[in-house]
C-alpha cells in the first residue's frame, strides 16, 4: 500500500506538472489563432471528436512560409554546433591539465570548476557586458595596448554569443572529460611510448581515445542546452542574432502569438530528441561498460 | 563417559526447528533451490557448504524472509514462515559485510532491534551490556563502527543478531572478510557463543575447512540441490559422491570396474597392467559396475621398498614434493602416467627427509582407507 | 611526484582565468564610485548602499528567498521519493515514462517548460503568483534532486535495509532509521542544488509569475538589459562572495570530515 502511494505521489506530480503540459503545448499548436481568444482559450473538456476536427497545421505550415524561423533553427543550430566545438577545444587542454596535476591538488582545481555552476547563470552573463562594450575592459585593454585603434565591436554580435556560451558551459565539458582522463590509467601512456610511441602519437592513440566517451558527454551537455538558449543571445547577441529560444520568447511576450510560440516549441522539441536519444544511449553504454 | 551426544537427527521422535519440505525458488527460468527438502534441529550449528552461486545464499535469504518460496514450504516451530515477512520472524541474520549502521555507535547497533519491540529501556541496556560482556566489546561501546577494526566489527554484527535472542541465528560466510589467522580464532569463538546461548546457527561458507571446523552437520550443496548431510566426520570420511569426496579436502580418485571379493570386500579393476585393488564397502556394488574409489592422501602410505604386508601397493616415482612445514605431498606418477598424491606429516626435520625428486617409491593403502562411490 | 609540463600550467593558468577573470572584474567594478565602467574613479561602497536601500530589490529578493526555500524542500521531498522508486521499486507499470519524466526535464530548453507550465496555469485557471513559480520550480527542481539522490542509493549497500527489516524495523522505519540518514549528505546537496536553481531561474519564473511576484532573476535581467549598473554589479558580488563562501566551507568540512574518518580507521585497524 505504501509503496503504491510512494510511486504514486511523485508520479502524479510529474504527470500534471511535465507531460499534460506539454499535451497542451502540443495541442494549442495544432489549433486556430482565430479562435483562440485572448489570444487563445483552451478548453479541456471539448471532447475527442472536436479536439480532432479542430487540428490544424496551420501554423506549421506558417512556420515554413516565413523564412525568419527556418533562419532562426538553422543558425540556432550552426551556434550550438561550433559552440560546442570550441568549448571542446578550451575545455580539454583543462581538463587534461587537471587530470595531470598532482593528486593534492585535484580537489581544489575540481572546487574551481564547479563553483561556477553554483554562481548565478544570469550573473555570470551580465559580467560579459562590461567587459565586451565599446567601452569596456577589453577594448580598453586593446587600446593601451595599441593592438587597435578603435573599439571593436563586439556586444551585440554573435562572437559575444559564442563567448557567453562557451564561457558559462565550459564546466560541462571539463568535468565529464576530466572524469574520464582520471580513470584512466598512466601506465598506459607510459607502456604507448615504451612501445615505440611519440609523446603527440601516445596522446592521439591512446588519450583521446579512452576520453572519448568523456569528450562524447561534454559535447551533448553544451550542445543540447545551448541550442534553446535565450539568456545569453538576448543579453550578448545583437538583433541580427537569430536563435529559436529567443525567437520563441518574443513571439510569445511581443507578439502574443501562443499557437505559433507552441508551433515554435513542438519543432524544437523534436530537433532536440535526437541528441538526447543519443546522449542518453552514450551514457547508457559508458554505466554498462562500468560494470 | 556416558556423556550422550548431541545427535537430534538420528532420534525420529526429535521435531525439526526448521523443515524445508520440497522448496523450489525460481528467479525467471534460473532454478535456484531445485526441489529441496532438508531438516534442521534446535540448538544445532548447522552450515551450508557449497562453490558459489549453489542456492546456499538463497536458502539462508528465504530463511530470513528476503525471498519468497516459489513452490514448496519452509516450517519455523513447525508453523509455515512462507508469508510472514522479515521483520515479523523470530530469526535474525548476520550480514556477509556485516550491515552494521555506520550513523550509529556499537552501543545503539546492538540495542537497534530491542527498540522495535516494547522492552523497557532499563531492559535494552541491561540485554546490551550483556551483549558486548559476551563479544568482549565493552570497551568499544560508544565507538562508531569505522573506529574499531575488521575483527570487532564481525563481534559487533554478532551481538546485534543475537541481542534479540532469536530462535535461529543465520550467519552469511561470517568469517570470510577476516584474515585466516583471526578467523581460526574466530572459529572457536564462535562456537563458545553457539554454546552459551544455545541458540541455533546456520552458517553459509563456501570455506569447507570453516564448515568442518564449526558446525555439528554440514550440507554439502551443488546447484540447488543437497548431496549430502552428514556430520563432518562423515563428510570426511564417507563422502557420499566423487562431488563430496572432492569438494572436501585433497582425494585421489581411482576409476574402474568392481568384482565381488566376498565379504563387503571388492576388487577394483582400475588400470591395464596393474593389478586390480582391494576395497571395503558396506553399500553392496554388482560385479562389473562402475566406481570410484577415492582415498584421501593422508592415507597414502609412501615407503623405498614395497612393504610385506599391503593390501594394495603400487610402484610409481616422484614427480614433485609441495612442502607445506608440517606436510609434505608427494605426486607419485605411476607406470600408467597416473598421479597419485600421499601425504605423510614433517615429524622429522627436513635434512633428514627420505625422498627427493625421480625416486622411485612404493606407495600403499589399506583395504579400508578409502571410499568406494558408485556417482 | 608528478610534475606539470609547461603545456599543463599554461592550460590550467589561462582555463581558470577565462573562468575567473569576468568575476572578478565584476566585483572590482562594484566598488568603482563612478557609475560608468570606462572610468575608474576610485573605491566606494555607495552602490551597496543604494542597493540596500531599493525596495524593489529587496522585495524581489524576500519572494525569491521564499519560493526557493519552499520548492526546494518540496522538490527534495518529491525527488528523493523519486529517486527511491527508480531505485529500489524493480518493475512497475508505467516505469519507462516516470524515469523519462524524471530525466527529460535535466536537458528541456527552459522555454519550453516555462511555456508549458504557464499554458497549463491559464487553462487550469491558476492565478499566476508565487504559488505558480512554487509549482513550477518544485517540478524541475525534484529532477535534479532525484539524480543526486538516485546515484547515492545505487551505491548503497542494501544490506544495511536488510538488516534493519531483519531486526523487526517496518520498511518505513528501516527508511527513517538507516536509509535516510546514510544518504542524508545527499539529499542535502539535493536540496542545496534545487534551492540555488530556483534562487538562479529567469526563464521558467518569466512566463509563470505576475505582476505582484516579481523575482530578483527577473529584476536583475531588466535592470541589466539596459546595459551596466553599478548597483547589479554590488548585488552580483554579494551572490558570489556568498556562494563562494558556502562552497569553500563545504569543501573544508568535507576534507577535514574524511580525513578524520580515514585516521580513525587507520587507527582501529592497528592492534592496541
Amino acid at each position: 500500500m505504501r509503496r503504491v502511494a510512494l510511486i504514486a505521489v511523485p508520479y502524479a506530480w510529474l504527470l500534471t506538472l511535465f507531460l499534460i503540459p506539454f499535451l497542451i503545448v502540443f495541442k494549442i499548436s495544432l489549433s486556430d489563432m482565430a479562435l483562440a481568444i485572448p489570444p487563445y482559450t483552451p478548453t479541456l473538456n471539448d471532447g475527442l471528436a472536436a479536439l480532432i476536427a479542430g487540428l490544424d497545421f496551420e501554423n506549421f505550415v506558417f512556420l515554413t512560409t516565413d523564412d525568419l524561423y527556418y533562419k532562426a533553427y538553422l543558425s540556432s543550430l550552426q551556434i550550438a554546433l561550433f559552440s560546442t566545438l570550441m568549448t571542446l577545444l578550451v575545455g580539454y587542454p583543462i581538463a587534461y591539465g587537471m587530470a595531470r596535476a598532482p593528486q593534492e591538488w585535484r580537489a581544489t582545481l575540481m572546487m574551481l570548476v564547479i563553483l561556477p555552476f553554483w554562481t548565478s547563470f544570469l550573473i555570470r552573463v551580465y559580467a560579459w557586458v562590461g567587459i565586451l562594450s565599446n567601452e569596456g575592459v577589453l577594448n580598453q585593454f586593446l587600446l593601451w595596448l595599441g593592438l587597435v585603434s578603435e573599439p571593436l565591436t563586439i556586444l551585440n554580435t554573435t562572437t559575444a554569443v559564442y563567448i557567453g556560451i562557451v564561457y558559462t558551459y565550459l564546466p560541462f565539458m571539463i568535468l565529464p572529460i576530466y572524469a574520464a582522463l582520471d580513470r584512466m590509467d598512466d601506465s598506459l601512456i607510459e607502456a604507448a611510448e615504451d612501445l615505440g610511441c611519440s609523446r603527440l602519437t601516445a596522446f592521439w592513440l591512446v588519450t583521446i581515445p579512452l576520453s572519448r566517451n568523456g569528450i562524447i558527454a561534454g559535447c551533448f551537455l553544451v550542445f543540447i542546452p545551448a541550442l534553446g538558449e535565450f539568456v545569453i543571445p538576448s543579453l550578448l547577441g545583437g538583433s541580427g542574432t537569430l536563435m529559436i529560444g529567443k525567437v520563441l520568447f518574443e513571439e510569445f511576450f511581443n507578439n502574443r502569438d501562443w499557437p505559433v510560440a507552441s508551433a515554435v516549441a513542438v519543432i524544437l522539441l523534436l530537433i532536440l530528441i535526437v541528441p538526447i536519444v543519443l546522449f542518453q544511449r552514450n551514457q547508457q553504454r559508458q554505466a554498462e561498460a562500468e560494470q | 563417559m556416558s556423556e550422550t551426544v548431541f545427535a537430534p537427527w538420528e532420534d525420529p521422535n526429535e521435531k525439526p526447528l526448521i523443515r524445508f519440505q520440497n522448496v523450489t525458488k525460481r528467479f525467471g527460468d534460473f532454478v535456484a533451490i531445485d526441489d529441496l527438502t532438508l531438516d534442521i534441529y534446535a540448538q544445532e550449528f548447522f552450515a551450508l557448504l557449497g562453490p558459489s552461486g549453489c542456492g546456499k545464499t538463497t536458502m539462508m535469504r528465504m530463511l530470513a524472509g528476503f525471498e519468497t518460496v516459489s513452490d514448496g514450504r519452509i516450517e519455523l516451530s513447525g508453523q509455515d514462515i512462507g508469508r510472514v515477512p522479515p521483520n515479523k520472524r523470530a530469526v535474525n541474520m548476520m550480514f556477509q559485510s556485516y550491515a552494521l549502521f555506520p550513523h550509529l555507535s556499537v552501543w545503539e547497533n546492538i540495542a537497534f532491534g530491542l527498540k522495535r519491540g516494547s522492552m523497557p529501556k532499563e531492559q535494552i541496556a541491561a540485554r546490551v551490556d550483556e551483549m558486548l560482556k559476551l563479544t568482549r566489546l565493552e570497551k568499544f561501546a560508544q565507538r562508531k563502527p569505522h573506529q574499531i577494526s575488521g575483527g570487532q566489527r564481525q563481534r559487533v554484527a554478532l551481538a546485534r543478531s543475537l541481542a534479540k535472542a532469536p530462535k535461529l541465528l543465520l550467519l552469511d560466510e561470517p568469517l570470510g572478510a577476516l584474515d585466516k589467522k583471526l578467523r581460526q580464532d574466530t572459529q572457536f569463538e564462535l562456537m563458545d557463543i553457539q554454546e552459551t546461548t544455545g541458540t541455533t546457527f546456520v552458517i553459509v561458507t563456501h570455506d569447507q575447512e570453516e564448515a568442518m571446523t564449526v558446525a555439528s552437520r554440514v550440507a554439502v550443496m551443488d546447484e540447488g540441490r543437497i548431496i549430502q548431510v552428514a556430520t563432518p566426520a562423515q563428510i570426511y570420511e564417507a563422502p557420499n559422491s566423487v562431488y563430496v569426496a572432492d569438494f572436501i579436502g585433497d582425494v585421489n580418485i581411482l576409476t574402474g570396474t568392481v568384482k565381488s571379493a566376498g565379504d563387503e570386500r571388492y576388487h577394483v579393476d582400475w588400470a591395464v597392467n596393474q593389478p586390480p585393488v582391494l576395497a571395503t564397502s558396506a553399500k553392496p556394488f554388482s560385479d562389473g559396475q562402475e566406481c570410484h574409489l577415492a582415498i584421501r592422501p593422508e592415507k597414502i602410505l609412501i615407503s623405498p621398498t614395497k612393504p610385506e604386508d599391503a593390501e594394495n601397493a603400487v610402484q610409481g616415482k616422484i614427480l614433485d614434493i609441495a612442502y607445506l612445514g608440517n606436510l609434505s605431498t608427494y605426486h607419485v606418477e605411476l607406470p600408467g602416467g597416473q598421479i597419485i598424491k600421499a601425504q605423510t606429516a614433517n615429524t622429522r626435520r627436513i635434512s633428514r627427509r627420505n625422498f627427493t625428486w625421480e625416486d622411485p617409491v612404493w606407495i600403499s593403502w589399506s583395504a579400508t582407507a578409502g571410499v568406494l562411490l558408485d556417482q | 611526484m608528478k610534475r606539470l609540463s609547461w603545456f599543463n600550467v599554461t592550460s590550467l593558468t589561462l582555463g581558470f582565468a577565462f573562468l575567473y577573470l569576468p568575476m572578478v572584474l565584476l566585483i572590482i567594478y562594484s566598488f568603482n564610485a563612478s557609475k560608468l565602467v570606462t572610468v575608474w574613479a576610485g573605491f566606494s561602497t555607495k552602490w551597496y548602499g543604494t542597493l540596500f536601500q531599493n525596495e524593489a530589490f529587496l522585495d524581489a529578493a524576500w519572494v525569491t528567498l521564499k519560493v526557493a526555500v519552499i520548492s526546494s524542500t518540496f522538490a527534495t521531498v518529491l525527488g528523493t521519493m523519486a529517486a527511491y522508486v527508480l531505485v529500489r521499486s524493480g518493475r512497475f507499470w508505467g516505469r519507462t515514462l516516470f524515469s523519462g519524466m524524471i530525466y527529460a526535464p535535466l536537458v528541456m530548453p527552459e522555454v519550453i517548460t516555462g511555456l508549458s507550465l504557464l499554458l497549463l496555469f491559464i487553462s487550469i485557471g491558476l492565478d499566476r503568483g508565487v504559488m505558480t513559480i512554487v509549482l513550477a520550480h518544485t517540478t524541475f527542481s525534484m529532477c535534479f534532486v532525484s539524480v543526486v539522490v538516485s546515484s547515492r542509493l545505487i551505491s548503497f549497500d542494501r544490506s544495511l535495509e536488510e538488516a534493519a527489516l531483519d531486526l523487526g524495523c517496518s520498511a518505513f522505519d528501516a527508511f527513517r532509521l538507516v536509509t535516510l540518514p546514510i544518504i542524508a549528505p545527499a539529499v542535502i546537496s539535493g536540496w542545496l542544488l534545487a534551492f540555488t536553481l530556483s534562487l538562479d531561474d529567469l526563464v521558467i519564473a518569466s512566463f509563470v509569475s505576475g505582476p505582484s511576484s516579481t523575482t530578483l532573476p527577473i529584476k536583475i535581467w531588466s535592470a541589466v538589459r539596459l546595459g551596466v549598473s553599478p548597483e547589479i554589479n554590488a548585488l552580483s558580488t554579494i551572490m558570489i562572495g556568498i556562494v563562494t563562501v558556502g562552497v569553500i566551507t563545504a569543501s573544508l568540512v568535507s576534507k577535514r570530515n574524511s580525513l578524520r574518518m580515514q585516521r580513525e580507521e587507520q587507527a582501529a585497524e592497528r592492534p592496541a
